[in-house]
């Protein structure tokens, strides 16, 4: 125990107050005016709680999930495969796994492979999906086991994966980064995500206002077999109850009726409770049943059944309307209570809920649900999409599988004994397959349920460690870019610890895209049943017992549980406590959520999957139930985290019931109604925004401006980044770690693979070039290789083979003697592909490529190999700056083709133009490079690298970037680095203490002298280093002019774009300037003569276009006249001719 | 006769306020103050220019220049970190190079080592000009690494388990071209560090290239600079405008380094006095507390120039010195026949 006394004299407190009491001491010489001992390292708990769970934990979990149990679900769902043809037949999957991933070539050595090769070979990383059959086979049953059906793609890092758990020497061998997260998938040789997707919650009410301002109640019922949305709406004050597969809105009693609820008053009374003023507001409905003269279930089931949509596939007899309507209540409508024996009561009392909901909130008692509260979503991730299109695949597997033995039982006489096993083996790989296209597109189209989404998965974005990071936390929204709604994008208050608050893009997708927390946790499903038995226990009452005048009396609270009714209790408070002691002794799974809805009188437990939820220390009794000593024993490795939640010290907390929790921030915090404590505040933050220091000095959009460039920075991307070969690689040449780091820095592992550079910088305006945050950079800081990177770029081929038994060659290079050789054959060696370490200048060929000139005819007999003809087809490097063959890797893909990946590297040293940016949102490019004797100089000697103008500080209110400044110069002074975590970090008044030993001014600016005069600056210079970000956006890549150069074939226009070397358009605002000026020439000669400018011969005559000296309609010479139109024009009256308009020119002396 | 007191300050001092610092420029030319004859004299010159060497080492030098303008001190110190020639590995012919390092970084990584070579020696090379004995120096960089026979069992560290896991600067081999050998017998040219380290190696991997060494000026590349840093600072001055006494006078030393501030004794009282101004680093501590105000002035003296020179080791820091001044003196002799034709005058 910190014993801290703080020792009150008497005499402090002269006057009596009535506050004596509390002076004197208590026990062993304390007081109760003691500060609070604070429990030190409590972050401590972040890293265990990241060693166990990772920081793509939410992706690897609900892979296993899918793995080990939705998979077997999945398939005992749909275990047994028939035949129409033979009834005895049958096929039973007893069993479902996955196997590790392996390579498909059945005679390799070594059978395993690591994601590694299937990134440099172009190949899926994936395992065989094994069952265990039981089929019939002439007369007796055979059971196999293992049987391969197809392959799953595996998730890096998932229990499959052979990464997981390995050491970091046994990663090094795999060639595999220990920092990389894992949580995608290498399908084709391509990292692909699949993005968290989040959806409004499944089987819940929400009750909201229609666009007509009307209320309305609406549940997304979705079970394995169904997924369906039933709405009670107002509509001219009367209620009805609207269902996609009824195509008319039902008036709600008449529903009520034909769910078996026939009497007026017991359907009153379900709905109304009690309540006369509900009653006076429900009433009318009565009377709309009885103005259709419904009065009896068999009625209301006939009026029902005349508005059904029948969507039958096999018009088998017609069913009687009522039998119609029984069916599409009992399975269509809130299809996720589910009706046994056609018991209603269930179902009616739901849908009575829902209309006392819309009743409430027409009457304002109670207000309407909040569609974006966090707390209403749910997160759909990898394991959840790839289960719905695994039971879409294994269904179709299936019924082809089905369909084909139904074709060979057909056949009389077999000449072989039928075995279902060889069907399985030929059946081709349509799940494979099916995999590989769904996740390498990102079309997710599955019939079954309607689902056709686009831009499911994405190309994990390798430009640096943190943008790969921050791909793996995304979540994207359902929500259309388009619409101009603000209540999504805003900032939500329930978002607090679980979704990131400054990570969001600018412009369109705002506030849509967002970024998980550092702890949050996705929940994967839960098992419902032992919930249901738990609960009873605890001494609710079923719902089945009850009626209406129950259900609603004032003490009463109706238990949810996912959505559906389980019973009431009349003890809420007991009745929540004690489900949650149960939890906290592990009887139930951490991930049960359970919290009162007082508005509402109900109390709402989930188990399912998709919710986010947070681990938080459990407050009891004013204390927080973590002791020192528990955060001693996690230091000393003693506890870890799991322990933690064993003993009920740290519990999960859902958005909902953290929203009926009181969590205090700090300890002092701690008041007798909080029954949580945060962990760690800056938590808040997700992993992205936690490379900020000081983010809590910031205005809140430069934080969100760092975010989305902190993804651009070129750094170290991985471990094996020298190992990769990828489309486009940056890497900078002397990457550091930052001075003024984070506590998310650390954990993040940024530290290990930063992006930057520790620049030292002057704020102070130098030279005129540093306008508009223009940096001055110091030229003998590059000289030393401040900034300086590397770009990668890959150039790939494969060498076909053809049907025809052709196939493409590699040619060596010319003799360099020979007349056919020139400098571009300079880089190629003998075997026809350019050797590492050769330079390659624009048009360097770098891989002698040749293609059969014939691929298609086949080949006469006699024709041997010496009678192909090869045309020449050699891949020219395209860059105007020389690269350096960095690796050249020949291999053959899953087909067996050849295939050759060149990788090039350019290394590069800033220039002016290039992109630079600090961890605030200060992005800037280079606007002079300056030579160090004329950069100012303290009196040290130390001149800055970057000269920073002060404009930029007033407008952007980046207080946090000077604290940087601060904190690294008392850093640098100091001999270690320090801390600008969020909500923390090391403190101002310290880091000045630290400037003020060392002999500086305590507000980090030094008397400076002028490098260019030799007399000192008459201001003091703001002088230290910061962290400078390089940015991908280099001038090399963007510069570009032509005075002449190719055009379009259609229209004889310059090209456009840089790639193609096009020319710069004159646009149309620019055009009005010219026309507004009245230079007249300027625009023909920008429009025409340096465009598209074309002599034409028109006869004057008819007015059409003909040949020089020649009209072809006029049949005569007499009149033609040359002139000059842009080509354009001239298409466009081709065109029109085309079209049976014909267009004559009029021709005038111009005035 | 003298200036009055503020009039000599403005004159001879750059004053140091709390958020600016005045009097920078210096305004000493004829006829700005009266009674001072500020014309330019030799004679005068001489007899007030003073250097003064405070310290010196192999590496570094500090010295006070006393009596120039702040144009002359700059000069110097420019010309010491952009114009002293020296002579720095320039080109890399690589042979071989299969260690993690790219060619371009490993070139740029060598050219920024330190050569102990007298550049005087040495003729700069011109574009056309080919290598010769007098303008280029050649080093063989050949390492390669491998296992070691019997290294000990378990053990972890590279250095044990590999020969040459790590390329350091002293793996360099100065190959002598033509009188080299003779010419630079006594002091063999080499790096100036041993232990710089270059590249890290791994068994299989070789590093095998050939290096040119040319001279050139510190503004074209910052790797031929001579100096780590040259600069200077003005003199600190400290004046105690009233006494400063009691518990104020030790929080008026707190406010200084050590050494620069004592407390002596007077009367029974303590009182702070400045005995060594030049150790101030000019922190502005003490203009922040309210106790000081008016109490204290601080000054730098505006010909007074701290000059510190820290050499990367090829040339000695004294020679250094000498040397930018021979480049100034170049410089004059080249424009001094310019300046007399622009003038009329004869030079």
């Amino acid at each position: 125990m910190v014993s801290a006394t703080k020792d009150l004299k008497q005499g402090d407190h002269p006057a009596k107050d009535g506050f004596e009491p509390l002076l004197n001491e208590t026990f062993a010489g304390k007081h109760l005016t003691d500060p609070i001992p604070e429990i030190k390292d409590k972050w401590k708990l972040l890293p265990a709680f990241l060693k166990v769970k990772g920081l793509v934990k939410q992706h690897i979990d609900s892979f296993n999930y899918f793995v080990n149990i939705d998979l077997k679900k999945i398939v005992k769902a749909n275990q047994r495969v028939t035949s129409d043809v033979d009834p005895h037949f049958f096929l039973k999957y007893c069993d479902i796994y996955v196997g590790i991933p392996e390579r498909t070539d059945a005679d390799a050595a070594n059978q395993p492979y690591t994601p590694h090769e299937c990134r440099l070979r172009d190949l899926t990383y994936s395992a065989n999906i094994y069952v265990d059959i039981e089929y019939v086979r002439g007369r007796t049953i055979v059971r196999r086991k293992k049987v391969a059906i197809g392959r799953l793609p595996i998730m890096l890092r998932s229990q499959q994966c052979i990464l997981t758990g390995k050491s970091e020497a046994e990663l090094a061998k795999l060639t595999e980064c220990p920092l990389d997260p894992g949580g995608y998938f290498v399908v084709k040789g391509v990292e692909k995500v699949i993005l968290v997707q989040e959806q409004l919650s499944k089987n819940r009410i929400i009750v909201e206002m229609d666009k007509k301002n009307n209320v309305m109640a609406s549940v997304q019922s979705s079970t394995h077999e169904r997924k369906s949305k039933t709405a009670i709406i107002v509509k001219h004050d009367r209620i009805y109850l609207k269902h996609n597969s009824i195509s008319e809105d039902v008036p709600i009693v008449v529903a009520m009726k034909a769910m078996g609820v026939q009497s007026d008053k017991e359907i009153a009374q379900l709905i109304c409770g009690n309540d006369h003023d509900l009653l006076d507001l429900f009433s009318i409905n009565i009377e709309e049943a009885s103005k259709l003269k419904i009065y009896t279930q068999k009625q209301a089931l006939d009026f029902i059944g005349s508005k059904v949509k029948v969507n039958r596939k096999i018009s088998g007899p017609r069913r009687p309307w009522a039998d119609e309507a029984l069916e599409v209540l009992a399975t269509v409508v809130l299809a996720h209570i589910p009706v046994e024996n056609l018991n209603f009561r269930e179902k009616s009392i739901y849908a009575a809920m829902m209309v006392r909901r819309v009743l409430q909130a027409v009457n304002h008692q109670v207000e309407v649900d909040d569609r974006d509260y966090v707390g209403n979503k749910r997160l759909e991730l990898a394991g959840q999409l790839l289960s719905l299109l695994f039971e879409d695949l294994f269904k179709k597997f299936n019924s082809d599988l089905k369909l084909n033995i139904d074709k060979v039982l057909k056949k009389v006489n077999r000449t072989q004994e039928f075995d279902v096993h060889n069907q399985i083996i030929l059946h081709g790989d349509h799940i494979t397959s099916g995999f590989i296209r769904a996740i390498s597109t990102g079309n997710w189209v599955l019939k079954r349920f309607k689902m056709d989404r686009a831009g499911i998965t994405h190309v994990l974005s390798r430009l640096s460690y943190i943008s790969a990071l921050g791909m793996m936390t995304r979540i994207a929204s359902q929500f259309e870019k388009t619409r101009k709604v603000s209540g999504p994008r805003a900032l939500q208050p329930s978002q607090w610890g679980m979704l990131c608050t400054s990570d969001t893009p600018e412009g369109e997708a705002c506030g849509l895209v967002k970024n998980l927390a550092l702890m949050t946790h996705i929940t994967t499903d839960n098992e419902e049943s032992p919930i249901r038995n738990l609960v009873f226990v605890l001494g609710v009452e079923d719902v089945n017992m009850l009626t209406g005048a129950e259900l609603y009396q004032p003490n009463v609270f109706v238990v949810f549980l996912n959505g559906s009714i389980l019973g009431i209790t009349r003890r809420a408070e007991k009745f929540v406590h004690d489900f949650r002691r149960m939890r906290r002794a592990g009887r139930v799974s951490e991930f049960v959520s359970i919290f009162i809805n007082d508005h509402q009188r109900t109390i709402n437990l989930s188990s399912d999957g998709g919710r986010i939820c947070r681990p938080l220390i459990i407050v009891e009794n004013r204390k927080p139930r973590v002791t020192q000593q528990h955060i001693n024993d996690l230091i000393a490795e003693k506890l870890t985290f799991e322990d933690f939640l064993k003993k009920g010290l740290v519990e999960y907390l859902d958005v909902n019931e953290e929203s009926d929790s009181n969590i205090a921030t700090y300890e002092p915090d701690i008041i007798p109604e909080s029954t949580h404590l945060e962990i760690e505040p800056f938590t808040i933050l997700g992993a992205v925004a936690g490379l900020i220091p000081y983010p809590h000095h910031n205005q809140s959009p430069r934080n969100t401006y760092q975010c989305a460039m902190g993804k651009q920075a070129i750094g170290a991307i991985a471990y094996n980044q020298l190992n990769r070969i990828d489309t486009l690689l940056y890497l900078m040449v002397y990457p550091q770690q930052p001075m003024v780091k984070t506590k998310t820095i650390e954990l993040i592992g940024y530290d290990k693979l930063p992006a930057g550079q520790n620049a030292t910088v002057a704020v102070m305006s130098y030279s005129g070039y540093d306008i508009e945050d223009a940096l001055v950079l110091n030229k003998s800081g590059l000289d030393r290789g401040f900034g300086r990177c590397q770009v990668m770029r890959k150039y790939a081929t494969m060498v076909k083979q053809y049907p025809n038994g052709t196939h493409d060659r590699l040619v060596d290079p010319p003799q360099p003697d020979s007349e056919l050789w020139n400098s571009t054959y300079a880089a190629l060696d003998a075997d026809g592909i350019a050797s590492p370490a050769e330079p390659l200048e624009s048009g360097s060929i770098y891989i002698n490529k040749q293609v059969p000139s014939n691929t298609n005819a086949e080949l006469g007999v006699g024709s041997g190999v010496q009678n192909i003809t090869y045309k020449g087809a050699p891949m020219r490097y395209k860059s105007p700056q020389t690269g350096y063959v960095d690796k050249v890797l020949l291999t053959t893909t899953e087909s067996d083709q050849t295939l050759i990946k060149v990788l090039v590297r350019q290394t590069r040293r800033p220039e002016l133009g290039d992109k630079f940016s600090s961890r605030h949102g200060q992005k800037g490019v280079c606007g002079i490079i300056v030579q160090q004797e004329d950069m100012p100089f303290t009196d040290l000697g130390v001149t800055p690298d970057i000269i920073m103008n002060p404009h930029g500080f007033p407008s952007r209110m980046t207080v946090g970037k000077m604290i940087e400044l601060l904190a690294g110069k008392a850093g640098v002074l100091a001999g270690k680095l320090q801390y600008g975590t969020a909500f923390g970090g090391s403190k101002v008044a310290d880091m000045s203490q630290i400037l003020i030993e060392n002999g500086f001014s305590y507000s980090g600016k030094d008397y400076v002298t002028s490098g260019i005069t030799g007399e000192p600056l008459s201001a003091y210079i703001f002088f230290g280093p910061i962290y400078y970000q390089k940015l991908k956006h280099m001038v090399m890549d963007k510069m570009h002019a032509r005075a002449r150069g190719p055009r379009a074939t259609l229209t004889r226009q310059p090209t456009e774009g840089r790639s193609r070397d096009g020319g710069l358009r004159l646009g149309e605002m620019e055009r009005d300037c010219l026309i507004g000026y009245g230079a007249s020439m300027l625009l023909l000669e920008r429009l025409m003569i340096s465009s598209d400018a074309f002599e034409i011969h028109v006869c004057e005559e008819c007015g059409l276009i003909g040949y020089a000296g020649w009209c072809q309609f006029c049949k005569s010479s007499k009149k033609m006249k040359s002139m000059q139109i842009p080509y354009a024009a001239k298409l466009l009256f081709q065109e029109l001719m085309s079209m049976n308009i014909c267009t004559r020119l009029m021709l005038d002396d111009a005035l | 006769m003298s200036l009055p007191e503020h009039l000599e300050t403005l004159r001879t001092r750059v004053v140091i306020e709390k958020d600016s610092v005045h009097n920078v420029s210096s305004s000493d030319y004829p006829h700005q103050y009266p009674g001072i004859d500020s014309s330019w004299n030799l004679e005068k010159f001489k007899e007030q220019f003073q250097v003064k060497i405070n310290r010196l080492s192999d590496l570094e030098m500090e010295f006070d220049l006393i009596g120039v303008d702040a144009s002359i001190a700059n000069a110097f110190r420019r010309i010491l970190l952009a114009e002293v020639a020296t002579m720095a590995i320039e080109k890399v012919y690589v042979m071989n190079n299969t260690s993690i390092i790219q060619d371009e970084v490993l070139a740029h990584r060598l050219g920024l080592i330190p050569i102990k070579a007298d550049p005087l020696l040495f003729d700069f090379k011109g574009e056309e000009d080919g290598p010769t004995d007098l303008n280029t120096i050649v080093f063989k960089l050949n390492v390669k690494c491998e296992r070691k026979e019997g290294a000990p069992k378990g053990a972890t560290d590279p250095k044990d388990l590999y020969t040459n896991s790590q390329v350091l600067s002293k793996d360099l081999v100065w190959e002598p071209k033509g009188e080299q050998a003779e010419r630079f017998a006594d002091d063999p040219i080499r790096p100036v560090l041993d232990d710089i380290l270059i590249a890290k190696l791994r068994p299989g991997q070789e590093i095998d290239v050939e290096l040119h060494c040319h001279k050139g000026v510190g503004k074209e590349h910052a790797k031929w600079s001579p100096v780590a840093t040259a600069s200077y600072r003005l003199l600190p001055e400290i004046k105690i405008l009233k006494p400063i006494t009691g518990a104020d006078a030790t929080k008026f030393q707190k406010c200084f380094p050590p050494g620069v501030i004592d407390i002596v004794e007077e009367n029974g009282e303590k009182l702070a006095k400045v005995v060594n101004a030049r150790k101030d680093t000019v922190s502005r501590e003490v203009l922040r507390h309210k106790e000081f105000e008016d109490k204290v002035r601080l000054t730098r003296v505006r010909d007074h120039f701290i000059f510190n020179i820290e050499s990367a080791g090829a040339i000695p820091p004294q020679d250094l010195f000498v040397q930018a001044v021979g480049v100034l003196i170049e410089k004059i002799k080249a424009i001094k026949p310019a300046l007399a034709q622009a003038t009329g005058e004869s030079a």
